[in-house]
């Protein structure tokens, strides 16, 4: 149980020529809050697509729990214990809030197909729970009253939260936020952060959070990876990643 | 308690399509009889094609083709397998020859989905207008293959297919497949299907094997086709005509019409297109542009299909008209 939950080693992406990731190394030891950022195009979404098996990683290797899982499938990995949001939702928007949040209990369900065709007592008594602990989760992220709603007609605000809420019904070990905050105003900002802590703190999970606002992460992760152009040029605490002049370059012009 | 109530509503759908089908061949004219039964075997069609294209969000348009392949298999094995098992039991009807009917159904209906996890293999890879045209090969390809074998009548058709079908046993298929498949959308199994139609990367991430879902939704669609066409080749004359690519577009057009993803649409889609063209018979030469305007006003109308996406259903009816909110005293 020693180690660091998830360890990238010597990782590289390129998409043809462009080197979207390259030598990257990364700890993120268990029950750690850590943040990767860097400006726009650093490579920082392409970290999340390869972790989960979007992408095949071209060198390197991703190791959770120190087995590798490169190159697995998507949904294999997200058995291991790795739920992400998108940086731009991604929820199923025709379909109610409550059944968004219940599909994500897929890898929690095991009736068979024959079970459900015919209604059997079984596959009703699992429809149920999957429904209470839905229910539960959307109560405490204080969706309940959305539960029948399309989930596009949430407000944005609100669609950010259920995505959280949704992969967290997987029951993750490591949690991947993709730029959580993005379109949020200052004050909604603030809350969510909170959120991601407090959810952190409950479901005993180990969170990386994607940012290019320095100042959103700031506050909140414990360990911040810098990324630009695909490359890690900076490690450490958030003090010391405010000082370091090759962040303060990077971000020239954006007011680190 | 689903359960028990599952299966008294199984036995008293038995019974009310028996009796519909008793009192249908003694009142109702053979012609409206016979419309029935095309009606019926049509929605097993919609609902099983629904489950591919509206629910899981893929797109046949090979649908004929599975159809074939049951009314096909299960027809061979009426002819050239019963009567090896039973002798001269098989022709003398009765409940001897309905179990063997029953089993031909089944035969037909796995024969297809055998055909349907084949043709959801490319769905691994491929998707929108390539998997369609995989679809699309695969229903020509059955129906040449099936013209080119002599034991089942080639070219001339398949004759002497004993014919076992009527009224309550398309009934029946119908409201089989519509029970289970609704059941399967009640399940998670059904709402990864609608996972992989909304958002197929979501779905993934989320622990939802599409690849494995995919595959089933194609297997489970063929089976139910498949049970269509066995359905279809006891009843009438038997040749690969009827399930030409226009057997597909057909089927296609019923599932948008009645509304894609929704079980109630495909019944009310099917249902009208199989009747529609048999009330414009008095306008004979007319027909079918009337028929084809028909269908594109209602597109324009509701380009959703009539139901949408929403299920009708008595018990919603009921209970809406039971929990109407009462003024405030
Ligand atoms: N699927 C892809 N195909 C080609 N190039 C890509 C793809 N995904 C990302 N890129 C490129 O990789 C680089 C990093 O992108 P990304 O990881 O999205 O950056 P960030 O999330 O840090 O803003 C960008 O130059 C982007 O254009
Ligand atoms: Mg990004």
């Amino acid at each position: 149980m020693s180690g660091p939950l998830l360890s990238l080693r010597r990782l590289g992406v390129t998409f043809g020529g462009l080197k979207a990731v390259s030598n990257l190394d990364y700890d993120l030891p268990r029950g750690m809050l850590g943040g990767l950022i860097g400006p726009n195009g650093a490579g920082k979404t392409t970290v999340f697509n390869v972790i989960t098996g979007v992408y095949r990683p071209a060198e390197g290797s991703i190791l959770l729990e120190g087995k590798p899982i490169q190159g697995r499938p998507t949904n294999v990995i997200a058995r291991r214990g790795v739920a992400r949001t998108f940086q731009n939702p991604r929820l199923f928007s025709d379909l109610s809030c409550l059944d968004n949040v219940r599909i994500a209990c897929h890898l929690h369900c095991g009736t068979g197909l024959a079970d459900s065709m015919f209604g059997t007592p079984r596959s009703a008594r699992e429809e149920r729970d999957i429904v209470i602990r839905s229910e539960e989760l959307l109560g405490s992220f204080g969706l309940t009253k959305y539960r029948d709603s399309e989930a596009r007609s949430l407000p944005y605000g609100e669609q950010r939260r259920l995505e959280i809420a949704r992969t967290l019904a997987t029951e993750p070990k490591l949690l991947l936020l993709d730029e959580p905050a993005a379109g949020m105003n200052p004050q909604e900002t603030e809350a969510l952060m909170r959120l991601v802590r407090e959810v952190r703190d409950r479901f005993g999970l180990t969170v990386l959070l994607i940012e290019h606002d320095m100042k959103v992460v700031m506050g909140i992760c414990e360990r911040i990876a810098v990324l630009d152009y695909g490359v890690k040029i900076a490690e450490g605490t958030p003090e010391e990643i405010r000082r370091d002049p090759k962040v303060i370059e990077a971000y020239l012009g954006e007011e680190p | 308690m689903s359960g028990a109530r599952g299966v008294i509503g199984t036995v008293a759908a038995i019974a009310v399509v028996w009796a519909i089908d008793w009192a249908g061949s003694r009142i109702l004219n053979p012609y409206i009889y016979r419309v029935l039964v095309l009606c019926s075997i049509n929605v097993i069609l919609a609902l099983s094609l629904n489950l591919v294209n509206g629910i899981t969000g893929q797109f046949s348009i090979g649908h004929a083709g599975f159809m074939a392949v049951g009314a096909y298999a299960s027809a061979a094995y009426t002819v050239y397998a019963v009567p090896l098992m039973l002798g001269a039991e098989a022709s003398k009807g009765g409940w001897v020859a309905a179990a063997a009917f029953l089993l031909a159904i089944l035969v037909g209906g796995l024969v297809s989905a055998v055909a349907g996890f084949l043709v959801g293999l490319p769905s691994m890879r491929l998707r929108g207008d390539y998997l369609a045209i995989v679809t699309l090969g695969f229903g020509e390809i059955i129906r040449v293959a099936i013209l080119n074998i002599d034991a089942v009548g080639g070219a001339r058709g398949f004759a002497g297919v004993p014919q076992r079908t009527n009224l309550a046993w398309v009934l029946g298929g119908a409201w089989v497949t519509f029970v289970l498949i609704r059941n399967l959308m009640r399940s998670y199994h059904g709402r990864a299907l609608l996972a992989i139609r909304e958002d197929e990367i979501a779905a993934e991430a989320l622990g939802v094997p599409t690849t494995r879902y995919k595959i089933t939704a194609f297997v489970i669609g063929a089976f139910f086709a498949g049970m269509a066409g066995a359905l279809f080749s006891h009843y009438t004359y038997l040749h690969t005509n009827s399930f030409t690519f226009m057997k597909s577009i057909e089927v296609i057009i019923m599932v948008v019409l009645g509304g894609m993803g929704s079980l109630t649409g495909s019944i009310l889609g099917a249902t009208l297109l199989t009747a529609l063209p048999e009330l414009l018979r008095f306008a004979s030469s007319e027909r079918l542009i009337i028929y084809s305007l028909l269908l594109i006003l209602l597109m324009i109308a509701r380009p959703q299909g009539i139901l949408g996406r929403r299920e009708v259903s008595f018990r919603s009816w009921f209970s809406r008209r039971r929990s109407r909110p009462t003024p405030a005293t």
